[in-house]
């Protein structure tokens, strides 16, 4: 289950509407599994279909989140035209093991859909997620 | 000469979980092969049909090395190689 505080929420689904039609992706670091810091990150790929950290623009967050003993809790992507389900490129590439993959879709006006994953060795298994207010 | 390589949590499997690990190698190439002999498996991971891996970054110091010279990268006694996943997807 993803505990994540409605601020934080709020924060990655404004991220993805303001991206929209692109893809937008980012990080909440935190300790002890606690999603506590936004960190949004540029998609280096600028595409609706698509997203990659920009690979010096990683370096640097993931140095600090090193130097402040933090670990990627979450690490969140939109997608802008389907719906909030990982893709097969999502778990190819899933390379954090401990992270939450928060997905969020846009694909529509109104409604935000807000799902969480754990994708490990190929295996996609949702979770729950509780908001916290 | 020692080198420093920080491995990224998914590969951690192949260092007894170590986070950080040596290794010797006047290239970055040859730091690969030379990390292949103590952690068998691991170059794999990291290079595919002679170049680096796509969705694999490896940074010396504070440096992409594909913005430097890739596996032909020199290195020098006390640098410090960090290699990183992509975070990556559609």
């Amino acid at each position: 289950m993803l505990s994540i505080s409605q601020e934080l929420a709020d924060k990655i689904v404004a991220h993805a509407r303001a991206d929209h039609p692109d893809e937008a992706c980012g990080v909440i670091a935190g300790r002890g599994g606690v999603p506590e810091r936004f960190i949004p990150m540029e998609n280096a790929e600028r595409s609706p279909t698509f997203y990659r950290f920009d690979s010096m623009e990683q370096f640097r967050v993931w140095k600090e989140m090193d130097e402040r003993d933090e670990e990627p809790v979450v690490i969140y992507h939109s997608h802008t035209a389907t719906e909030a389900y990982p893709s097969r490129t999502d778990v190819s590439y899933a390379s954090e093991p401990n992270a939450h993959y928060v997905l969020v879709s846009t694909k529509d006006d109104t409604e935000v859909e807000f799902r969480s994953y754990r994708i490990l060795e190929g295996v996609i298994t949702e979770e729950e997620v509780r908001f916290i207010p | 000469m020692a080198i420093e390589v920080r491995i990224p949590t998914i590969l951690r499997n192949y260092t007894d979980g170590a986070k950080a690990v040596d290794a010797e190698g006047a290239t970055l190439d040859e730091l690969i092969s030379n990390l292949e002999s103590r952690h068998p498996g691991i170059k794999d991971r990291l290079v595919d049909q002679g170049s680096l891996r796509r969705f694999v970054n490896v940074y010396l110091n504070d440096e992409d090395v594909r913005f430097l010279g890739g596996l032909g990268t020199p290195l020098s006694d006390g640098d410090t190689v960090t290699v990183l996943p992509a975070v990556a997807g559609g």
